[in-house]
């Protein structure tokens, strides 16, 4: 984590906002990612973290807008409102996506090399399927699959879920992207796979790639990312450097999130914390603080929209924070 | 990275091996077999037959099979083995114009469908529908008076009454695949529309147009003999299964002979090109092959 280059924006999110005809579903997220750097996302299930990686890349469903600002570095027009040929265009090439769900994520009527070589071929960075190919069966082996000339000509279906898992990866990591955006990709593997998966994400992005990693999974964020955005109800409630965020959260919810994710910890009743409530669901968010109907520290105040304090890269919109290191209320 | 260097390698289960795909054969070889014997029969009814199977020979009607008359003579004394030989011809015709045009017309309109705009796709499906709302019946009855009634035409309608099925199934099966992570996938890789519908959703639905083909293959060859009957399908003294079949109702009870040759024909050639489908979906479709 101490790379001494200066950093540059890879993606810059600015007041991203999603949402269907009636509904808001993401609110004014904004967030940048710089070469080299892996920045987690977390947050609960709901909460807005993989509709704003589907904003970004164009693949929002029909009937869902997005408004605001995406930019990708290198790029110079915003990427809401491009239109589907100019995203094909980057999708894939400068920015790609790794998906939860290795299982469906490979046609299954299709041999691995081919799906490899195809994002190449439809980028043209290699001339031709020949050489495509070859370069496929070394990405396999970057990506560390056993007997990778065997493994390119199987199908999907041959391989096992982690394996799949590092198919996906390969393909994403074809035309050495920009931006890889993972969407929980580590949740449908068992423990000794994922640890594997992670290390072969970490090592990706070494260099310039930068990293968008959605999860739920903070043990996972605190091994692998740099800088943590937390997501709830559709917008971010605190961000900062892993670290201080994981020692010293400032907003009430990432705190919750924290104790959640303790296993020593329990209450007096013996069992583990949880955050109490769960979340709502889309468009039954309070107004004001998207929190404060599970929040135990929220008052009158509350009911108006907290500010963001501090700077995009660390910061928190909470009205009454945690103090830095007194996590207890 | 060195944490990456230890993983254990083992080998990829079945991969480069084709063992999980011999479940498949039994039906692949019966049903290859009985379409190759009607392939065949045609191939030779091209270069010889017993005799002519027009050959009208009144002394010798309604004789049993013989030596000279393998399987008999019809009421009009013309030689039932050589009608079957050439009749396979016509079956041939029959399946490969009406399934060809059907699966041609249907599964492209069905495909279009699923991947455009909501408005375009309902107003392809509910064209759809009206076409499968016409009876295919009196389709051919349409084409058969403007374009002269002969088996071509009756079969380019029974065709077109047949693609809206394959549409239907189509547009089913599109959905599915494009609702699949790898479709998405493909459109984070890039992938424009029409290399999705080719690369993508044809492949992953071909199993199912497959197995319609076969089934439409089964009942294109009975629409055959029920247009050919009602003087709207093959002409004579074109020999056709169907019209066989319709020729010896008659004298189902003095020769029965008569509607067992070509009713066991067409129930083989049917049962054949269902076999064959079922082996060939088996065999393409490699989510199947790893069972079993």
């Amino acid at each position: 984590m101490s790379r001494s280059e200066p950093r540059s924006p890879v993606l810059t999110v600015t007041g991203l906002t999603v949402s269907t005809v009636d509904t808001e579903l993401v609110r004014d997220v904004s967030l940048r990612v710089d070469r080299g750097e892996r920045v987690g996302l977390i947050g609960e299930s709901g909460s807005g973290k993989s509709l704003t990686a589907s904003a970004v890349l164009g693949l929002l469903p029909e009937g869902v807008r997005a408004t605001g600002s995406v930019r990708l570095a290198g790029v110079d027009h915003d990427l809401l409102g491009a239109s589907e040929r100019a995203l094909a265009a980057l999708r894939g090439r400068r920015m790609t996506l790794v998906f939860q769900e290795p299982m469906t994520a490979l046609n299954p009527a299709m041999r691995v090399v081919d799906q490899v070589a195809e994002v190449m071929l439809v980028h043209r960075t290699r001339p031709d399927r020949r050489s495509a190919r070859a370069a496929a069966v070394e990405l396999l082996d970057r990506v560390r699959l056993p007997d990778p000339a065997d493994t390119a000509r199987a199908y999907p279906h041959q391989l096992s879920g982690g394996q799949r898992q590092r198919v996906v990866l390969a393909i994403a990591l074809a035309n050495d992207p920009d931006l890889l955006i993972c969407d929980e990709p580590t949740t449908a593997l068992d423990v000794t796979v994922q640890a594997r998966m992670l290390e072969l994400i970490r090592a990706a992005t070494a260099r310039s790639t930068g990293l968008l990693f959605i999860t739920h999974d903070l043990a996972v964020v605190a091994s692998l990312c740099d800088r943590v955005l937390v997501m709830y109800g559709g917008r971010l409630v605190e961000s900062g450097p892993v670290h201080q965020v994981f020692t010293a959260p400032r907003h009430p919810y990432t705190r919750g999130l924290l104790a959640a994710s303790d296993l020593t910890a329990t209450d007096e009743r013996g069992r583990l914390r949880t955050i109490p409530g769960s979340v709502p669901g889309a468009g039954q968010f309070p107004a004001g603080c998207v929190f404060r109907t599970r929040c135990d520290r929220a008052d009158q105040a509350c009911g108006q929209l907290p500010d963001w304090r501090g700077t995009p890269e660390h910061g928190h919109a909470c009205w009454h924070p945690t103090h830095p290191g007194g996590g207890a209320p | 990275m060195s944490g990456v260097e230890d993983i254990p390698s083992g080998p990829v289960p079945g991969a480069g091996t084709r063992a999980g795909r011999r479940g498949a054969n039994a039906s692949l070889l019966v049903g290859g077999a009985l379409v190759a014997a009607v392939v065949l029969l045609a191939l030779v009814s091209f270069l010889w037959t017993p005799h002519d199977p027009t050959l009208v020979d009144a002394p010798n009607r309604l004789r049993g099979p013989s030596a000279a008359h393998w399987l008999g003579t019809d009421r009009f004394g013309r030689d039932v083995a050589s009608q079957v030989m050439v009749g396979a011809r016509t079956t041939l015709f029959v399946g490969v114009v009406a399934v060809g045009v059907a699966a041609l017309v249907g599964t492209p309109l069905g495909v279009l469908a699923a991947m455009s705009s909501r408005r375009l796709g309902e107003l392809v499906m509910r064209g759809n529908d009206l076409v499968l709302a016409f009876p295919a019946l009196l389709l051919a009855i349409m084409f058969g008076a403007v374009f002269g009634a002969d088996t071509l035409t009756a079969m380019l309608a029974i065709g077109i009454a047949t693609a809206p099925s394959f549409a239907r199934l189509a547009r089913g099966g599109a959905v599915e695949v494009l609702g699949t992570e790898y479709v998405l996938a493909a459109r984070v890789a890039g992938r424009r529309r029409l290399a999705i519908a080719v690369r993508h959703v044809l492949p992953n639905i071909a199993g199912l147009v497959i197995v319609q083909t076969s089934v439409s293959f089964g009942i294109a060859v009975l629409a055959e003999a029920a247009l050919s009957f009602l003087g709207l399908g093959t002409r004579p003294p074109t020999p056709s299964w169907g019209r066989m079949l319709q020729e010896s109702q008659e004298l189902l009870t003095v020769s029965p002979r008569l509607a067992l040759v070509p009713g066991l024909a067409i129930a083989l050639a049917v049962l054949g090109f269902n076999l064959l489908g079922d082996g060939l979906r088996d065999r393409l479709d490699p989510r199947l092959e790893a069972r079993g």
